[in-house]
């Protein structure tokens, strides 16, 4: 290999980008060459320095809404006026009730919106160093039984890795003032924190994928657990850890 | 109802590219170098990007906006007829740079000093192009060669040999700026 191929490919290396033979190839040049190594540290050097530095930006919240704006409305269409009507022509115990219901669905969605930020900041916290686990281990044996006395509910603590998310460990968490549960994983180098808690509701709420501050965060509730499953991965990603955690807490539960 | 697929459209793409703001948002503000040139420009690439949703095949949505985010910048600087091409793929001087030189400084002993984020962000603004764009994708948006090549529509090889020019540009402006400090 030449200086010029390999003034090349060192960064490759440094990315990780090259298979086994090439590495070997590249490593073995700058074993041989004081120059090619000296480039090599120096790059080396330069990339971890940029990586400490945050060096990307942040929409401002107003592209946001612009954006948002200019797409079709699904979620947040008003009443037409005409409907509105209507409810006040039924009877006025039927219509107390429905209003009635809709304050509750109100005030519960703008619950749900307090908790998602909640968990989204609860995220972005474990994102800083040192802050992600409590205790690490790739075993779930190890996680599930560090929850215990910790909390009034057991997260259920499942190994995935066969599946693409690794089980990186767990974490004590506080979301609407109370502890909560975090198991976290990783997909490549993405952090996903499943968040755990207890609800006396046991009925099933299928799973809602919600956006905020660039996070995708997937909602859901089943066997008396409410889940938030938190990341900056693909919605569709997400999605999947969704399903395939569904899937390997059914088989638990049923084997 | 077309209303309704209208409306499932919209929600699929929101759930699709909208966590990747940040991402197109950094990469515009490179590419363009003015803030509120940068919003234009990405909120012109998510109205693109919904009208062409239905032919999105994946698998990466990040290169995919990336991609018509490019097209929109250029499009953005031939309308500025008086300025010079956002990103020019024809080789230029700058191609012909030299990727590395001998120095006299021993390059085994300079330790670069950490720098703050704005220091750091102006180097990389005066990278030419289209070193600045591959630098870019690769060290702040986190793509791989493969997904670079993707959205900037080059060979690997292109991309590869882009990269580590923009990288030694980097590095000489960087230790240049450092010994007139001292």
């Amino acid at each position: 290999m030449t200086c010029d191929e390999a003034r090349i490919l060192l960064h490759a290396l440094l990315d990780n980008e090259l298979d086994a033979g090439h590495a070997r190839d590249v490593e073995a040049h700058i074993a041989s060459c004081p120059d090619c190594a000296a480039e090599f540290a120096a790059q080396r050097e330069m990339q971890r320095v940029l990586a400490d530095t945050n060096l990307r930006y942040t929409a401002p919240a107003s592209l946001r809404a612009r954006i948002e704006a200019s797409l079709p409305q699904a979620q947040r269409q008003q009443p037409s006026r005409r409907s509105v009507l209507r409810g006040f022509a039924m009877g006025s115990a039927v219509s107390a009730l429905a209003a009635s219901g809709v304050v509750a669905l109100v005030l519960r969605q703008d619950d749900q919106q307090r908790i998602l930020s909640e968990v989204v900041s609860a995220h972005l916290r474990s994102l800083q160093a040192g802050h992600l686990t409590d205790v690490v281990s790739t075993d779930q044996h190890t996680v599930k039984p560090w929850f215990n006395g910790k909390l009034d509910v057991a997260p259920p603590v499942i190994d995935l890795t066969a599946q693409g998310f690794t089980l990186v460990g767990g974490r004590l968490d506080y979301i609407d003032a109370r502890a909560i549960g975090a198991v976290v994983y990783k997909r490549r180098q993405h952090v996903v924190n499943l968040f755990v808690s207890q609800t006396s509701n046991t009925e099933y709420r299928t799973p809602k994928t919600e956006t905020m501050q660039g996070f995708n965060c997937r909602r859901w509730s089943n066997r008396g657990l409410n889940f938030w499953a938190v990341s900056d991965i693909g919605a569709d990603e997400l999605a999947e850890f969704v399903d395939k955690f569904e899937a390997a807490m059914k088989a638990n539960v049923e084997g | 109802m077309p209303v309704n697929d209208d409306l499932q459209k919209a929600q699929r793409f929101r759930e699709a590219a909208l966590p990747y703001l940040d991402d197109v948002y950094t990469l515009a503000r490179y590419l363009l170098r003015d803030a509120s040139d940068a919003e234009d420009a990405v909120q012109e690439c998510y109205l693109r990007a919904l009208k062409h949703f239905d032919s999105y095949r994946g698998p990466a949505m990040k290169p995919w906006l990336f991609a018509i985010l490019r097209n929109v910048c250029n499009a953005e600087y031939a309308r500025r007829a008086h300025r010079p091409s956002a990103i020019e793929d024809t080789p230029g001087a700058a191609e012909q740079t030299p990727i590395w030189q001998e120095s006299e400084a021993s390059p085994e002993t300079e330790v670069l000093r950490s720098r703050d984020a704005g220091a750091i962000r102006k180097l990389i603004d005066a990278l030419a192009e289209p070193f600045r764009e591959t630098f870019v994708l690769r060290e702040i948006n986190n793509l791989s060669y493969r997904e670079i090549a993707e959205a900037v529509g080059a060979p690997v090889g292109t991309v590869m040999s882009r990269l580590a020019r923009a990288r030694a540009m980097l590095r000489a402006a960087w230790t240049a700026e450092e010994e007139q400090a001292k």
